[in-house]
């Protein structure tokens, strides 16, 4: 078991909007990503971010050995209970599961 | 044709070496975009720019003149950072004073993208809102304490300024697309090959390495693909950043979606062409049986006091949470005559814990700056000397980076609106005007 920050070169997160945020999880290979595709579960990632299991969307990007992961942010960007405005440092608790 | 975007971002600068390199050859177009939604709401509610109007200048200012001598119209997105009409006022009072200080002369074009609370009410009573989220539907009300709204518009009413003749073309709220595919679009070339190229040059330099959005790009259009190449001879592009490109700021990587309809990048196809080039081809672009046009809103949520400071004690960090709650309690009890409850919020903003040491921002919102002032020093003031059990730093808690110890930060503006509209026509909110300036 490896965290999965550890499979990646890139692992960034960003707004998609002020509605959603958006991960880039891009790997150094395509056994990399195909693993990792494999292992990690909506579920996994519901539980990381208090987020419901139907509104998590994961995309893969071969071109580039990569995986998208979209879901509506907790607070919309700027609210009063925000805490992260552009929403580029949430990718943490992705980072830290262990896959 | 040869497209050159100035930078990611008005405001962010260049390298003035790179722009004399790109215009050292024929430019047809140059663009910039100039807002974005990411710095959040307050711009929008404000009027104010996220930008500083000095580096907002200089990057016009080199730029503006090489634009004019090579009658390369010069398109600028989502003027002011936000693109309500007051932020294309500020952006249009900064470029006529390049050109009364450089004796240039040009006709300016202006799209002015704000809608009015009536036109979304409109749209919202005939069905014509799609959310674009569950978690914020839209309704009257909101539309009603919406201060501001502006709509994103796509290429449309910039074609019209194409048509019209506009050396430079300044826009309120436009997709970052537009600044680009519009040009492309109006001279004939495909319109899958116009979106994709735009949403990789809206950024600048980003897609080349070392990375960079405060940088100049340069695309350069074919019938059947483009190439993209940075100006900057210490970047280039390559196949992996290219391609990666498209992922960023955006929930699918295949589709970019455009008031027109829908980029889809499945069949793109990259290639290295030399050290510094890629080539793209294969991108489509399927036009919308049902054309929308994004709108933004902004409400004014109250005026907001901060106060920072950190605890390095690990015995007060690890009672924070029995501090709060005992400040808090405190609060209500001593303002329950004066305040009604619902005329502030607080917010703890923590980040940090015991191993290293607690940052705090006391965050207090309140229905006026004067209610905001008074909670957010009695929360201070009481968090400062709060008592737990087993305390021996009984001079204080909390360590003040500054004094005064309290901020007024003003204003606080949340999104109200963020939705799409069913429009009849592309242009219908759009205000489209023609200047001639020093002529």
């Amino acid at each position: 078991m490896k965290r999965l920050i550890e499979y990646t070169k890139i692992l960034r997160s960003k707004n998609a909007g002020p509605l959603f945020i958006t991960f880039d999880l891009i790997f150094n290979s395509k056994v990399d990503m195909k693993y990792v595709e494999n292992k990690l579960t909506k579920a996994e990632i519901s539980k990381a971010y208090d987020v419901n299991e139907e509104k998590i969307s994961i995309i893969s990007y071969e071109v580039v050995n990569s995986i998208k992961i979209t879901f509506p942010r907790k607070h919309i960007s700027g609210n009063v209970e925000d805490n992260d405005i552009y929403g580029c440092q949430q990718h943490m608790a992705l980072a830290n599961i262990l896959i | 044709m040869k497209i050159v975007a100035l930078n990611g971002l008005l405001g962010y600068g260049y390298s003035e070496e790179a722009l004399e390199i790109a215009f050292s050859e024929k430019v047809d177009y140059l663009g910039v975009d100039a807002g974005s939604t990411d710095p959040g709401p307050y711009y929008l509610g404000s009027g104010k720019s996220f930008t500083d109007r000095k580096a907002v200048k200089r990057d016009l200012s080199l730029a503006l003149p090489k634009a004019l001598e090579h009658k390369a119209p010069f398109i600028i997105g989502t003027s002011g950072g936000a693109g309500s009409s007051e932020h294309v006022a500020w952006l249009k009072d900064i470029l006529l004073e390049i050109a009364k200080e450089q004796n240039l002369s040009f006709r300016l074009g202006i799209v002015l993208s704000d809608v009015s609370r009536d036109y979304v009410i409109d749209k919202l009573k005939n069905g014509k809102i799609i959310n674009m989220s569950d978690e914020m539907p839209l309704c009257e009300q909101a539309v009603e304490n919406s201060t501001k709204i502006v709509s994103q518009v796509g290429i449309a009413p910039i074609i019209k300024l194409l048509q019209k003749k506009a050396d430079v073309i300044i826009c309120g709220r436009a997709c970052d697309t537009a600044i680009y595919a519009a040009p492309c679009i109006y001279k004939g070339c495909k319109e899958g090959l116009a979106f994709h190229m735009a949403k990789i040059m809206e950024c600048g330099a980003m897609c080349s390495e070392p990375v960079a959005a405060a940088d100049v790009m340069q695309a350069y259009m074919y019938e059947d693909y483009f190439e993209l190449c940075p100006a900057n001879p210490i970047r280039k592009c390559t196949v992996d950043r290219v391609a990666a490109h498209t992922l960023y700021e955006q929930s699918n990587p295949y589709l970019i979606y455009e008031p027109d309809g829908v980029c889809d990048l499945t069949n793109s196809v990259f290639t290295q062409v030399d050290e510094r080039t890629v080539r793209v081809s294969g991108s489509e672009f399927k036009v919308a049986e049902e054309k929308t046009l994004k709108l933004e809103g902004v409400k004014l949520a109250g005026f907001r006091t901060i106060c920072p400071a950190t605890i390095y004690d690990p015995e007060t960090i690890k009672n924070i949470d029995l501090i709060i709650k005992t400040v808090m309690d405190f609060v209500k009890a001593n303002t329950k005559d004066t305040l009604s409850k619902d005329s502030y919020t607080v917010n703890f903003k923590l980040s940090g814990g015991e191993e290293s040491s607690l940052g705090i921002v006391i965050d207090v919102v309140g229905i006026t700056q004067e209610i905001a002032d008074n909670i957010c020093s009695l929360v201070r003031s009481r968090m400062l000397h709060c008592d737990y059990k087993g305390r021996k730093s009984t001079a204080g808690n909390l360590a003040f980076p500054f004094s005064p110890s309290d901020i007024h930060v003003g204003e606080v503006y949340e999104f109200s609106i963020f939705h799409l509209a069913k429009v009849d026509s592309l242009l219908e909110t759009s205000r489209i005007l023609v200047e001639e300036v020093n002529k």
